[in-house]
């Protein structure tokens, strides 16, 4: 289990650094988009429209934070854990054949990633829930895209240190921490229950 | 004693829900710290550890806990003697509107089709309040904040009155199927009886109860579910749910109702009591 200190942008090199149950702390930007954002990004891509933000060697977070403006000021995270990544998993391969992202953040994993992300891109799990925790390493709100689609389904960027610990749970390698405990448990359920 | 009227009302709301949202009952707090401590896998711990982090930053700052501030359930004991000569549901949805300010919460209801968002956790159907009739000259509100990572993997089934064996394997096959997805260690809520829908509310409702309070066949269903090992967060583990709670309602002779309702590690309640005053 090695630890690792990660800076956006990410290339190639430095994701294939990284085995399944490795440790990782992010800092640099990352990308929040779930469900709506997902559809209107391949949307635009298949219109042939460029997007507002730059996906070469980002980060995805699978987040639909909690955050709060007031008055004039600029936005502050108040909330921001991940969401279920699994409603991702069917966007994710368009996604990943038109851009260079390079990691995405989220939970519980999603079904047979591990090919579609093999050599490109790894899935990093962070804890469930723990929103809280995550807001002290959100250093700055950079800004927001496709607010329209509500707080929870816009664009986020959000400027991070040390975010972390992040699990390697699916590595560019083709190991899928979480395939193997499902696995496990549907053997365990075939023999026994 | 507080005179109960609109603007109490929904100032006690809005208290219950940044109680709920801010911070945990004891006894979950209880039930996460024994499982943190049964662990023995590291990558659990590392999850545990991040989640008892979250509740004591939470607690301290008053913020959610969760960014999934969830919808909110009410639940809603009203004494028989108590009289309410104001609208109540109106008293409710106020407080559900102040609190989305104020606490913050996320807004999250929106329109099932078309997806707008109603900008203040309330709509059509929503906040979701339960009215039941108790003795007494008081009225007791519990919200129940429930966020959809859990919730989107609940499930129900109409068994056959001749599978009654076949409850416990539907039970730990919803939970299976869920994997990792609801931010387990998990609270399964099972609702046996009823009818499609009053099985659901069965399971809603059990996940109220304090999670020390099980019987010997929720103390086996919990057995069952953790010999899956998926694990704090589905990345492997001894503790994949924190405890099941089962409530059952007499059903109709040629049914079974089974309802698997699925609560995240964040079983977030919380409760009033408002007393009328001067009679």
């Amino acid at each position: 289990m090695t630890e690792h200190h990660l800076t956006t942008p990410l290339n190639q090199d430095d994701i294939k650094e990284l085995q399944a149950g490795d440790i990782v702390y992010l800092s640099g930007t990352v990308y929040t988009a779930r469900d709506e954002a997902h559809l209107r990004i391949l949307e635009l891509t298949d219109e042939g429209k460029p997007l507002p933000f730059d996906l070469e060697g980002a980060v995805i977070y699978h987040c639909g934070p909690l955050m709060q403006q007031e008055g004039g000021e600029d936005w502050r995270a108040v909330a921001a854990g991940p969401t279920t990544s699994a409603r991702m998993t069917d966007m994710t391969p368009e996604l990943l054949d038109n851009y260079n992202v390079r990691a995405i953040i989220g939970k519980g994993g999603m079904k047979d990633i591990a090919t579609v992300l093999k050599d490109r891109c790894v899935y990093l799990a962070y804890t469930g829930g723990c929103a809280a925790l995550a807001v002290d390493m959100i250093k700055d709100v950079k800004g927001v895209h496709w607010l329209k689609l509500g707080m929870p389904e816009a664009v986020w960027v959000l400027e991070v240190q040390e975010f972390g610990p992040l699990i390697v749970g699916v590595d560019a390698l083709g190991t899928d921490l979480f395939g193997e405990v499902m696995d496990q448990a549907g053997d365990y359920f075939i023999k026994n229950i | 004693m507080s005179t109960l009227n609109l603007f109490s009302v929904s100032d006690a709301v809005e208290g219950i829900i940044r109680q709920a949202e801010t911070c945990l009952p004891n006894d979950v707090i209880k039930a996460l710290k024994n499982a943190r401590e049964m662990e023995s896998e590291n990558r659990a711990r590392a999850q545990l550890d991040a989640i008892l982090k979250n509740i004591l930053i939470a607690d301290n700052r008053t913020i959610p806990m969760c960014q999934d501030t969830g919808i909110l359930v009410f639940f809603v004991d009203i004494g028989r003697d108590v009289c309410i000569d104001f609208n109540l549901e109106e008293a409710i949805r106020h407080g559900v509107k102040q609190a989305t300010k104020s606490v913050p919460l996320r807004p999250n209801a929106v329109e099932p089709l078309t997806r707008q968002n109603s900008g203040d956790n309330t709509g059509d159907g929503l906040p979701d309040i339960n009215y039941s009739f108790v003795d007494g000259k008081a009225i007791k509100i519990t919200v129940a904040p429930k966020g959809a990572g859990s919730e989107n993997m609940s499930a129900i089934q109409m068994l056959k009155p001749s599978q009654v064996d076949s409850v416990k394997r539907f039970v730990v096959e919803t939970v299976l199927k869920a994997g990792g997805m609801p931010c387990p260690p998990t609270i399964v809520g099972v609702g046996i009886g009823g009818s499609f829908d009053k099985s659901a509310r069965l399971a809603k409702r059990s996940l109220l109860r304090d999670l020390d309070d099980m019987n010997d066949f929720e103390l086996e269903l919990l057995d069952a579910i953790n010999s899956l090992n998926i694990g704090a967060m589905g990345l492997g583990g001894r503790t994949t749910a924190l405890a099941v709670h089962v409530e059952k309602g007499h059903c109709h002779t040629a049914s079974l109702p089974v309802a698997v309702n699925i609560q995240c590690w964040a079983n977030r309640h919380a409760s009033v009591i408002l007393e009328a005053g001067n009679d």
